[in-house]
């Protein structure tokens, strides 16, 4: 990955000119300042011979532009990470979680809670969890205990909206 | 006049002392919360005027409306959670006004004590603005975020840029020297997947690889999105300026603008945008400003825990998402006094007003579009438009109408299918299938295949010499010797006509899906697709109308002003017309549609026919439905929105809604000292009633004030564990004095902390015009009526409501919320 994001490059100066008796459109890019971007600083070289050049310039059109590519760069980078650790937060909610917690506490104790696409219940056994870390106060559990509570919270909304359709149907 | 005896009567037992004291009007209208003498009683001796100053003690308990009370009752404490609010119940905008205005007396009143003091009272004065401007900061960086990432998403379908990945397919080609005038977009830097992939780039092979793997990308983007949305945040489906207009008229859906909310809604809006669905992003922006605002407001306890003051908040917030969903300040406010808020003071206009200019700051400061403009649409012509134009203008206003009140009726009609039958179980299937038709049938027509805002962007660019689009493949007059600006009205060439047909096709297929794009559970927004379809039927009008001059330029019509040789038609300006009647069309905005287009377009001199089009698409609209799209969205999930645009014009009277009715059992009352913890809790199992009036005896009937429901279960638990000797037959006095008891009875609980002295009351003979009116302007949630001076009965919101939706025929049992 090339790390070419100085500012030099982040400026241009764009000139689009239509055709001109036997001479086809063209666009011309230049990396120049403000001051400077106009039809005789960035087209070069010159399609046309001297007297021309003012009737050919006079069609053209040049516009100065700027853009930050770092910006850029740093955007999709924090998106795409946000995204990739919610998925793997979702990965671990949907398929891990079940898994582990049917090993740690034994089928009986897990509530029914259906795989397929269709019918998510990642937060079933919220219940359960909640109940029993109640009981212990030390800072591990405060944090599963609010991570139950927000399960909890997720699936009173999903009911509503999914299931009951009784709001934003 | 009877309105203004309403008034001073719930005021009088409670505010005399005050009027003698106020300094201001203001006070007057504070039914609760005021200093009250101790020695007052309460039912007459209102003309005992000891209103010293010097001696009154307030208590608040939880902030709820009080009397003051004297050392007696020193030891009662705030119960905590008195006077919070329910989950999908509505606020008392009353009551949370005057707790406002109580804390805002007693920092005033200590302000003099220290500077500490001081600083406390400027610190509280100033949060608004504070919280205002960091709601405008968080929208305005969000936006940014939202904008970029989407337009690297939105190429990602057809493409990458190898040299640098993280840019789309413009940016790419930015720096690149090897662009033509032709074909502006190819460059080598910008990879398409059949070139990655098989290796060539032209031919049907790659053309069948592109199309693949745009399917491909289209329907993963959806299927993250709506899964992330189903597991971590239901709530970030949809549109959400219904339910934001609902929660500032004063409902509370808690977690809809929470801190998950807010992070999913941002990610998957992106992904949503991304994967080509028939969707738009501004809706979705302004709900992502109001959950900024309401997590900012929670850092500021002027702001946290009053819900009358955070809607304050929530109205700005609105504001700056519009301002950062198109780049329109001004049109931001006007959109959140027009569309989204329920009460509007100066106050919040200002706060609007600097909420948008902060997060458009920071929008500008982050440039996403890298032509240093929020501008989305510039155009940049600057032709006449002459009087016969309107016509074709006002037929423009015409579709808009038709098509706005189609929507409507269709979209609802779906969601209700959804909502009611098995349609709606599998939401993850239906947002798959969605996608895949959309990315199906859109690949083929390079003007579906567009990002929507490109699309709207080539379609209200005019065309001049400098364009090479299909769409500007006009017949050239080669020996013209005009330059630039004013090209002459030419004849249409063959790529003018694949043009029309492409889009006309277009339009089809827009119109179909986004009648079932939006309302599916992925954030989804409705006002660029609205634009789009408006643009391309303009653009089509535009296009005719300009060649209709171009061939019968010795017509009547035209003769004056299209001579030959004369830029007459500019079919970019019947693009941005036909955008905004369609949009006014399904919204029914005005002024908000108008600032709005015209911030996003910089054509001031449009506005005359902008403002034409839009009155006559609202007036069609109108005439087959006078809601806009999310009133209709309001009524279908029964929210409790008592729409200030309608008028209630019916004779009948309160008498006539009021509950119970004659059928029912009586009225579920309180007694003043009569009844017991039992007593109440009991009440309070067997019924489902929000809130009891309380009244002196049942024999009399006088009233005395009201008692919520969650207030009287939420006291009586925190006295059954906290005060000692309060049992079930511990008498609950809820008067000023506790009655006499014998010696062995159990201590008595006192309640008046929590009774609201102040309730509203109409007669039996008020007519419901008033009584509606009143609901309306004061935020009421419930109002007592009475009959010669006793208590009859009560009428609730939802009262109201389910008899104005049975007036105008529709189905009473729809309104679902209290």
């Amino acid at each position: 990955m090339l790390f070419t994001s100085q500012n030099s490059e982040d400026v241009r100066c764009k000139c689009i000119c239509p055709p001109y008796k036997d001479h086809s459109g063209q666009i011309y890019n230049k990396n120049v300042s403000q001051k400077d971007c106009d039809c005789l600083h960035v087209v070069e070289p010159m399609p046309v011979p001297g007297p021309d050049v003012e009737a050919y310039c006079l069609r053209c059109e040049c516009k100065y532009e700027e853009r930050s590519s770092v910006t850029i760069k740093v955007t999709i980078i924090i998106y795409l990470s946000i995204l990739g650790l919610l998925l793997l937060y979702m990965v671990y909610l949907t398929l891990v979680e079940p898994i582990l917690k049917r090993r740690l506490f034994g089928h009986s104790q897990l509530i029914q809670s259906d795989e397929d696409i269709g019918d998510h219940q990642p937060f079933a056994n919220a219940h359960d969890v909640l109940a029993r870390s109640r009981s212990r106060a030390n800072v591990l559990n405060k944090v599963e205990y609010a991570q139950q509570r927000w399960k909890l919270q997720v699936q009173e909304q999903r009911k509503s909206v999914f299931d009951r359709h009784v709001v934003l149907s | 006049m009877e309105s203004e005896q309403l008034f001073h009567r719930g005021y009088y037992r409670n505010s005399y002392n005050s009027i003698t004291s106020a300094s201001s009007d203001e006070e007057l209208l504070d039914g609760a919360g005021v200093i009250m003498d101790f020695q007052t009683s309460e039912d007459d001796n209102l003309l005992d005027g000891d209103a010293s100053i010097g001696t009154h003690y307030t208590m608040t308990n939880g902030g709820s409306i009080n009397s003051s009370t004297h050392l007696l009752d020193l030891l009662d404490e705030p119960i905590p959670g008195v006077g919070t609010y329910d989950d999908f119940h509505t606020i008392d905008w009353v009551r949370e006004k005057c707790k406002d205005r109580e804390r805002h007396r007693r920092i005033n009143s200590k302000k003099k004590e220290s500077a500490w003091e001081m600083t406390k009272s400027l610190y509280d004065a100033w949060s608004g603005w504070l919280v205002v401007t960091l709601t405008g900061l968080a929208s305005g960086a969000l936006a940014g975020l939202i904008d970029i990432a989407a337009d690297w998403m939105t190429d990602l379908k057809e493409g990458i840029c190898l040299s640098a990945l993280w840019f789309n397919h413009e940016q790419c080609c930015w720096g690149s020297n090897e662009t033509t005038f032709e074909e502006r977009d190819k460059c080598p830097q910008w990879k398409t997947w059949a070139e990655l992939i098989i290796g060539q780039a032209e031919g049907p092979g790659s053309y069948i690889m592109n199309y693949i793997m745009y399917i491909f990308w289209a329907l993963s983007f959806a299927f993250l999105a709506v899964s992330l949305v189903k597991v971590f945040a239901p709530y970030a489906c949809g549109s959400g300026i219904p339910e934001i207009k609902t929660i500032l008229s004063g409902f509370i859906i808690r977690g809809y603008l929470g801190k998950w909310t807010l992070m999913i809604k941002t990610i998957t809006l992106v992904l949503a945008v991304a994967s080509g669905l028939s969707l738009g992003k501004e809706g979705p922006l302004v709900h992502v400003a109001c959950c900024c605002g309401n997590i900012f407001s929670y850092l500021f306890p002027k702001y946290s825990t009053n819900e009358a003051k955070k809607r304050e908040v929530l109205s700005a917030a609105s504001a700056a998402g519009v301002s950062v969903a198109f780049g329109a300040p001004i049109g931001g406010v006007l959109f959140s006094l027009e569309e989204v808020s329920y009460y509007f003071p100066l106050k919040t206009l200002w706060r609007s007003f600097f909420a948008a200019l902060v997060a458009a700051f920071v929008l500008r400061s982050i440039n996403p579009f890298g032509n240093s403009r929020l501008v989305l649409f510039y155009v940049e012509y600057h032709t006449p438009w002459y009087l016969f134009e309107l016509l074709p203008f006002i037929l423009l206003g015409v579709f808009g109408g038709l098509w706005g009140a189609f929507f409507i009726r269709a979209n609802i009609a779906w969601c209700r299918r959804r909502k009611s039958t098995k349609f709606g179980k599998y939401p993850v299937l239906e947002v798959i299938i969605v996608a895949a038709i959309t990315a199906v049938i859109a690949f083929p027509n390079p003007y579906t295949r567009l990002n929507t805002s490109e699309l709207i962007k080539e379609l209200f660019t005019d065309c001049g010499p400098l364009e090479s689009s299909s769409l500007c493949d006009y017949r050239n007059d080669m020996n013209a010797s005009k330059i630039v600006d004013d090209i002459p009205d030419r004849p249409a060439g063959t790529g003018v006509y694949s043009a029309i047909w492409q889009l006309c096709l277009a339009l089809i297929f827009k119109i179909i899906m986004t009648v079932f794009t939006f309302g599916i559970k992925v954030p989804s927004g409705l006002f660029i697709p609205s634009m789009a379809i408006g643009a391309i039927a303009g653009r089509i009008v535009g296009i005719a109308v300009e060649q209709l001059a171009y061939y019968h330029h010795d017509w009547f019509i035209f003769k004056e002003w299209c001579e030959v040789g004369a830029d007459c038609i500019t079919p970019g300006l019947y693009a941005m017309v036909g955008a905004a009647a369609c949009l006014g069309g399904v919204t029914r905005m005005t002024v908000s549609l108008v600032v709005i287009v015209f911030e996003l377009t910089g054509g001031l001199e449009y506005i005359v026919p902008l403002m034409a089009a839009v009155m006559t698409s609202k007036w069609v609209g109108d005439a087959f439905g006078r809601e806009g799209i999310y009133e209709a969205h309001i009524r279908l999930n029964g929210y409790p929105f008592l729409d200030a645009k309608e008028e209630f014009t019916h004779t009948t009277l309160a008498a006539d809604v009021m509950r119970p009715r004659r059928s029912d059992p009586p009225l579920a009352v309180l007694t003043q000292d009569n009844m017991t913890v039992e007593d109440i809790e009991n009440l309070i199992n067997e019924t489902s009633y929000n809130g009891f009036p309380v009244i002196m005896s049942k024999e009399s009937q006088r009233l005395v004030g009201f008692a919520l429901r969650r207030d009287l279960t939420i006291a009586i638990e925190s006295a059954r564990k906290k005060q000692e000797g309060i049992v079930g037959s511990s008498r609950v006095c809820f008067a000023q004095h506790t009655p006499s008891l014998p010696a062995e009875s159990p201590r008595p609980l006192k309640l008046r902390s929590i009774l609201d002295m102040s309730p509203f009351t109409v007669t039996d003979h008020t007519p419901m015009e008033i009584v509606v009116d009143i609901f309306r302007k004061l935020g009421l949630r419930q109002c007592l009526v009475t009959h010669n001076g006793r208590l009859l009965g009560i009428i609730t919101k939802k009262d109201i409501l389910r008899h104005m939706a049975q007036t105008a025929n529709q189905d009473p049992a729809s309104i679902m919320f209290n």
